[in-house]
């Protein structure tokens, strides 16, 4: 496919859409489905037929529009009407009043900021389109972006507009996107692979999931870009088998793409080729981390390796390799279509664009975000976020995963990007932002990521396997209230050597969570300890045993 | 084609080719950096973290085994901060098994109990995790005690390696996890380890010795390993 036929598709499509005089939008998100949001398709579908508007309305399964608390979704457009909470029996009212004004009992106008404070690059579309339809995407200009690189753009001109964009990696750590893309396409070598990161495992993170099951089309664009630009033939999507709506829309996605030869051989007429494959994870979080991944693709034990040598130079099955998230690929197709400079635009001075957050916790409106660089934690929160239900006080807010660090009401008002966030002694991590109010108990809190971390260890490493243990079994003793000042000491050692000396990311970052809720809410920590008591009253602590540290 | 260059570890200046690692200059020049995963013959994994080093203005640490030498390093092998870690690790290996010296067959040959006395570990401070771990007993000419394992892989790769049989691995996650032979079946029933008892002589620990062993009896014999490795690489060079 060329150009001039991808514009008249898209000039087709939209024709056909035009036809429609109103287009209603399911949210087919794992989130509404399982608030029942196939039902309230289904019902919305027979209401169609029964009221005779065939034709003229037409209900789409269409994608996340963010607000997961308020599910199911129904977006009606090109009104711009948002419902929540829809339920089946709610089908026949919505389309009887559909020209009407739309019905209050559906909305909520405390959430109005919500959807009006983000800034959205990857999520603009909102929902409002069919993720399982190639058509769909191409309506909005997709794959113009790569049929322009391949046509107008050399490889080192479109690594140098990533390089321009200042896009750094989603997956957590912030290397420059472009300045790794620079690095494969240097080496030499006669295959070169691009993976996709979609092993996205941080407790109460979603962002990944929800961009590969919207927006399955722009992931494989990046992708296919980013073959071009490094010169990769080859290339597998990793996706974790917990997420099957995922695996089973970008399956979809590369198929449809295969069919109007924007995946394959000679892609728009050109001698690019690339071939594009799905790779499910088994279910083990240290996956994640890039050298685990490429063993796991190469059919062995999921464990990382040191590094140097990184995949760029010696990767999957030893040749140079390119790995980025799931959420740095959905970002390249409109950086090449719109320009590095209105990227650049977006963020502060070394963290550009944007950043999508999967905002959980105590927070009213809990959900997808999109905000850019630079935006403070307060405004996430309280602002688009809704605050805190219940009349209850603010206490910490998570970020980063397991890896990351719970920040206090301190810091609410420190900006988000990768530096900051690092300086308050957590990381931006994959996207995840947990929220607790009060009744948290943050060493309960610690307790519980080192959990999640000491079950997921791979076990190759000493520090990592046998600390991550240890510090767990201090912690459910200080949560227990029969821990000593000792234990307290023995577990701070235990972080430091963890963090350094352990071999992947994983380990070096299990003791996060426990340093930073060391350092901001050490009180926590004495009164389990001296006074054996829980202040947020979470942890069970036996007085009638009355031993003193 | 290798480069020769020089470097500098614990200020001292010495020289190496660039295909050969840290721990390879350090040790031909005497400089001692604790291993225990690592065996002269068999691919490193840099798992046992022993062997980290630090480097002149750089808050990063590598382990020695695996980090290829470079024109202009500045190591430091021995510094306060790197013995308290090992000591911290070596503790670490102690509470994580059933380590109990005077009844093992390896007591007085054992790496990890000369490790224990070389880094001046008298007694260990972290809480002992006393697990619940399976003894194979079922081959007939050795046996596994997986208390006293460290998890090294040493036996997976010897086997792998140098054996050829990849009749061990290593099965499950964290503490859980555990050496096993072919699909976690007992080890006399194994279809494709061919009793050679590599995997006996390397093992640093009496997690692996032959059966009629007493206590202190069972001591290691790893010479083969770097005759067999540098017999094969002179058939190759012919």
């Amino acid at each position: 496919m060329i150009t001039e036929e991808l514009e008249q598709l898209a000039a087709d499509e939209i024709a056909q859409q035009k036809k429609c005089k109103h287009r209603l939008f399911v949210c087919m998100g794992t989130g509404c489905v399982s608030a029942h949001s196939e039902q309230v398709k289904q019902a919305l579908e027979a209401e169609v037929e029964k009221q005779g508007l065939k034709g003229d309305t037409q209900i789409v399964s269409g994608g996340c529009q963010g607000l997961c608390a308020a599910g199911p979704m129904v977006a009606i457009e090109p009104k711009g009407t948002i419902y929540q909470n829809v339920k089946a029996e709610d089908a026949a009212e919505i389309l009887e009043k559909i020209d009407q004004a739309p019905i209050e009992r559906l909305q909520d106008p405390t959430t109005d900021a919500f959807f009006e404070r983000q800034t959205k690059v990857v999520l603009n579309l909102e929902g409002r389109l069919d993720p399982e339809r190639i058509e769909d995407y191409i309506a909005v200009g997709g794959y113009s972006a790569l049929l322009k690189a391949l046509a107008e753009m050399t490889p080192t001109e479109v690594v140098d507009q990533i390089t321009h964009s200042g896009l750094r990696g989603r997956g957590g750590a912030g290397y420059p996107t472009g300045l790794k893309w620079a690095t494969v396409a240097k080496a030499r070598s006669e295959h070169k692979y691009v993976i996709c990161n979609g092993d996205e495992g941080d407790p109460g993170a979603f962002m990944d999931r929800s961009v590969m099951e919207d927006y399955p089309h722009r992931v494989i664009e990046g992708m296919a870009i980013a073959a071009y630009a490094i010169g990769a033939d080859a290339g597998y999507l990793y996706v974790r088998a917990e997420y099957p709506l995922a695996v089973k829309r970008l399956g979809l996605a590369i198929r449809q793409a295969q069919k109007y030869g924007l995946l394959g051989e000679n892609i728009g007429g050109t001698p690019f080729s690339f071939r594009l494959d799905i790779r499910m994870g088994a279910g083990a979080f240290v996956c994640g981390e890039e050298t685990a991944l490429i063993a796991s693709i190469e059919g062995g034990r999921g464990t990382p390796r040191p590094r140097p040598p990184y995949p760029a130079t010696a990767g999957l099955f030893g040749q140079p390799t390119l790995i980025n998230n799931v959420e740095s690929y959905a970002n390249i197709a409109q950086i090449i279509d719109r320009g590095a400079e209105w990227y650049a635009a977006i963020g502060t001075e070394k963290s550009k664009g944007t950043k999508i957050f999967a905002l959980t916790g105590t927070v009213k409106n809990t959900g997808l975000v999109e905000v850019p660089m630079g935006i403070s934690l307060r405004e996430i929160i309280f602002d688009i976020g809704g605050g805190i239900p219940n009349n209850r006080a603010f206490k910490a807010v998570q970020t980063g995963g397991p890896s990351g660090g719970c920040m206090p009401a301190e810091l609410l008002d420190s900006p988000v990007d990768y530096e900051s966030l690092k300086k308050a002694g957590s990381h931006m991590g994959s996207g995840g932002m947990i929220v607790m109010d009060e009744t948290s108990c943050m060493v309960d809190v610690a307790r519980y990521f080192m959990e999640f971390c000491m079950t997921e260890s791979c076990g190759k490493c000493v520090p990592c396997r046998v600390g991550t243990a240890q510090m767990y079994d201090i912690l459910g003793k200080i949560t227990a209230g029969r821990a000593s000042l000792d234990d307290l000491a023995m577990l701070e050692q235990l972080c430091e050597t963890v963090g350094t000396m352990s071999l992947c990311g994983l380990g070096q970052g299990a003791p996060n969570p426990v340093k930073s809720t060391l350092h901001y809410f050490h009180d926590e920590y004495m009164a389990h300890i001296v006074d054996k008591r829980c202040p947020a009253g979470v942890c069970k602590i036996a007085a009638a045993e009355g031993i003193k540290a | 084609m290798t480069n020769v260059v020089t470097l500098k570890i614990n200020d001292q200046d010495v020289t190496g080719r660039d295909d050969e690692t840290v721990l390879d200059i350090a040790r031909q020049n005497n400089i001692h950096i604790p291993t225990m995963c690592h065996l002269e013959g068999l691919g490193d994994i840099g798992a046992c973290r022993l062997c980290m080093i630090e480097f002149k203005n750089s808050p990063r640490m590598l382990p020695a085994c695996i980090t290829v030498v470079q024109e202009g390093m500045e190591i430091y092998t021995h510094t306060q901060r790197l013995i308290d870690y090992r000591k911290t690790i070596v503790q670490m290996m102690f509470a994580e098994g059933n380590h109990i010296c005077s009844v093992c067959v390896t007591n007085g040959h054992c790496e990890l109990q000369s490790m224990a006395q070389r880094l001046d570990i008298t007694h260990i401070d972290q809480t002992y995790r006393f697990p619940k771990r399976a003894v194979d007993a079922s081959h007939h000419l050795y046996s596994l005690d997986r208390n006293r394992c460290i998890l090294c892989a040493r036996c997976v790769r010897v086997c792998d390696e140098i054996e050829g049989a990849h009749t061990w691995d290593i099965m499950g996650r964290g503490v859980q996890a555990q050496v096993i032979t072919d699909m976690a079946q007992p080890w006399g029933t194994s279809d494709t380890c061919t009793s050679c008892g590599k995997c006996v002589q390397v093992c640093p620990t009496g997690a692996l010795f032959e059966k009629g062993k007493a206590v202190g009896e069972m001591s290691k014999r790893k010479e083969f390993l770097a005759y067999l490795v540098s017999m094969r690489e002179s058939r190759k060079a012919r």
